[in-house]
């Protein structure tokens, strides 16, 4: 088994047991143990055991020959005809992996009449698009998609494969996997490769956003991951980019597709632009109530930004969840995030910490809010915001950047 | 109608603290709770019950022996019966092998016309055994539904998408995952409470489930955990002080100062 203690070089100091974010070391009789809630996370690894007694011991693979597969794989989501933010922002990750490994990029295009789309996709840095073009694959249904997308994968055999964590990259993906027989990291915020053996490093937030986690996938193909939207940055377009576009048979018996889409309803609000939002500001518990989001309404569209809600605001039933940033919301990296009446727990932090400037305005000067903020401000939120109003008309003539143009 | 309702216990991570010296997770008094995206997926079972009597409905979990403490509770509200595959080769799974795992605990128990599971689990939040779970067992699956409406052995679901939903038709048997706007999860009652100690819980290991510790745990896992590390925390910035005026004025400078506005 994976993580284990040496018992005779063992002490019972209990070291170990705080360093186990789940709960696995437990000391009987003044020697360690794990038990089964180890997660082989490394957390008691790393120079915790003064006296060496853990150690994690690798057992022998069964694995696939990984010399055969070649090549880099995004999945380039699209709804209704159009490509989704994230597929394009994996077109600039996927095109910046390929390289370091030297190797091809290509984008996997599933719709009904997508085939415009390809030009994008080359224009966004692929050098193939495989298009599957038929009426099944109009809107997203797991079975549909992962058949086709599963049966090229076992042909073309692609080292690395990457989707969107949307709700469809991220029902989709797991069902590949599964059919592939390989490994699949979720939500990942960041991509690395070992510069060694060139095997893809993934990087993502565990526990609520409290434990970030690097995990390989050493012996199966392809590794697989999700990567949240809004985290990786969109690639510059350019029209003058060659590819080859490949149309991929598609043949689904009805038979196969389990489930049948009835209807598909937008809901009446507008999606919110929290992810290409260059100004934030976000609401949290400390507004006390509803009526402080129409502030924050009015302070946003002063400066063209968009309005976010810690989860708080959105469980109070403030705001829509739509509004939501953090661990089980959106991330977001816009220039300035203001926090106001944010305490910063950790789960909103997870979503918005990559923010160029942070501004945390909040009543108690001990919130976590203010241990990541660039600027904090302690006091009253429904004082302050009116006053940073009218200083930005005053000391510029503030009237928001979408009126200036620039 | 016969229902399976897969869940975790899991930390409950909003009570997790990091220490703010050493950099690591602060666990002591961090309480274990029923998932409770899980909780959802258990009332949506438990409705079905209500609404069409001789439904059964059974809880199953892998987790280490305290799980059980989970289970009595997921009896107390209602469930029928709890199965816990318990092993120490089950430890180290990641998605993929917890999926095979459950699935043999699922064959073994004779498969069932719906099974629910949480949409992920706060500890993880990778939202990936389920529909890993589904593939395994060869049944289809929905994921994030937050409606649900069953007629003669069709089951009409609405299907959360991030601008709306998709209205999905399915039959049995599936596999549903849940999310939080499904349903409020209802207590223990009293009765429950008593009732929950006087049903037995099943605890299975590999042998009972018919799987080789090669295809359990670590071993199975094709994800390994490389390292893992607390997020270094950003630098404290500038408190402002002064007057409502002097911050909000500073402020707006500073800003300005790096052409932001």
């Amino acid at each position: 088994m994976a993580v284990i203690i040496h018992s005779k070089l063992c002490k019972g100091c209990k070291v170990c047991v705080k360093s186990c974010p789940f709960g696995a070391i437990t000391v009987e009789n003044k020697v360690a143990e794990i038990s089964a809630a180890c997660t082989g996370c490394n957390a008691c690894l790393e120079d915790v055991c003064p006296f060496h007694a853990i150690e994690k011991i690798e057992d022998e693979k069964h694995g696939v020959d990984i010399h055969e597969y070649h090549g880099v794989w995004v999945f380039a989501e699209q709804r209704q005809g159009k490509l989704m933010d994230v597929a394009i922002e994996l077109m600039g990750e996927g095109r910046r992996i390929a390289d370091m490994i030297n190797t091809e990029l290509s984008a996997v295009l599933c719709g009904e009449n997508v085939e415009g789309l390809a030009d994008d996709l080359i224009a966004f840095g692929a050098d193939i698009v495989y298009i599957f073009d038929a009426p099944e694959l109009k809107s997203y249904t797991t079975d549909a998609y992962t058949k086709v997308i599963y049966e090229a994968i076992m042909k073309y055999k692609p080292e690395i494969v990457l989707l969107g964590a949307t709700h469809i990259g991220r029902d989709l993906g797991p069902c590949l996997a599964v059919k592939c027989g390989t490994g699949l990291t979720a939500d990942c915020t960041r991509l690395e490769v070992d510069p060694e053996d060139k095997k893809l490093m993934q990087t993502r937030p565990a526990f609520g956003g409290n434990l970030m986690a690097t995990i390989i996938c050493p012996n199966h193909r392809p590794q697989m991951s999700t990567v949240r939207p809004g985290v990786m940055s969109k690639p510059v377009r350019d029209d003058d980019r060659l590819g080859e576009k490949i149309c991929v048979p598609v043949s689904i018996p009805s038979i196969e597709l389990r489930t049948k889409i009835l209807d598909i309803v937008h809901s009446a609000k507008e999606l919110v632009r929290l992810t290409d939002a260059e100004i934030i500001v976000s609401g949290g518990r400390g507004l006390g109530r509803q009526e402080g989001f129409g502030l924050l309404s009015e302070f946003a569209e002063k400066l063209s930004g968009v309005i976010g809600a810690s989860r708080a605001a959105v469980d109070s039933g403030w705001i829509d969840h739509a509004h939501q940033i953090g661990q089980t919301g959106t991330t977001v990296k816009p220039k300035i995030y203001f926090a106001c009446g944010i305490s910063g727990a950790i789960q909103h932090l997870a979503g918005m910490q990559e923010a160029d400037y942070i501004v945390a305005i909040n009543k108690n000067e001990l919130a976590p809010i203010f241990e990541v903020a660039d600027y904090g401000i302690v006091g009253d939120l429904y004082k302050i915001i009116p006053v940073i109003m009218e200083e930005l008309d005053r000391q510029q003539g503030y009237r928001g950047k979408g009126m200036d143009g620039f | 109608m016969k229902i399976i309702v897969c869940a975790k216990q899991v930390p409950d991570t909003n009570e997790v603290k990091i220490d703010p010296v050493k950099g690591t997770l602060i666990r002591d008094g961090v309480p274990s709770i029923l998932n409770p995206d899980d909780a959802n997926a258990l009332e949506a079972a438990l409705a079905i019950k209500d609404a069409n009597p001789g439904t059964t409905v059974s809880i199953l979990t892998m987790g280490p022996p305290q799980a059980a403490y989970m289970l009595r509770e997921c009896l107390a509200m209602g469930a029928d019966s709890a199965y816990l595959l318990s092993s120490r080769v089950f430890g180290g799974a990641d998605t993929c092998a917890t999926s095979t795992t459950l699935a043999a605990g699922i064959e073994k128990m004779g498969g069932a016309d719906i099974l629910f599971a949480g949409r992920q689990a706060i500890d993880g939040d990778t939202a990936q055994v389920g529909p890993q779970l589904a593939q395994r067992l060869g049944i289809p699956v929905v994921t994030y539904v937050q409606d649900i409406k069953i007629k003669e052995g069709c089951i009409t679901v609405q299907r959360q998408m991030e601008d709306g939903y998709e209205l999905i038709e399915v039959k049995t048997p599936c596999l549903i995952t849940c999310v939080k706007e499904l349903n409020i999860p209802r207590y223990m009652s009293v009765g429950g409470i008593v009732g929950a100690y006087e049903k037995q819980i099943t605890i299975w290991n590999e042998n009972d489930v018919m799987l080789d510790p090669s295809q359990c745990g670590l071993n199975a896992s094709p994800t390994q955990v490389l390292r893992s590390f607390t997020p270094p925390p950003k630098g404290k910035g500038v408190m402002l002080a002064g007057t409502v005026r002097e911050m909000a004025s500073e402020l707006v400078a500073r800003l300005n100062e790096k052409h932001l506005l």
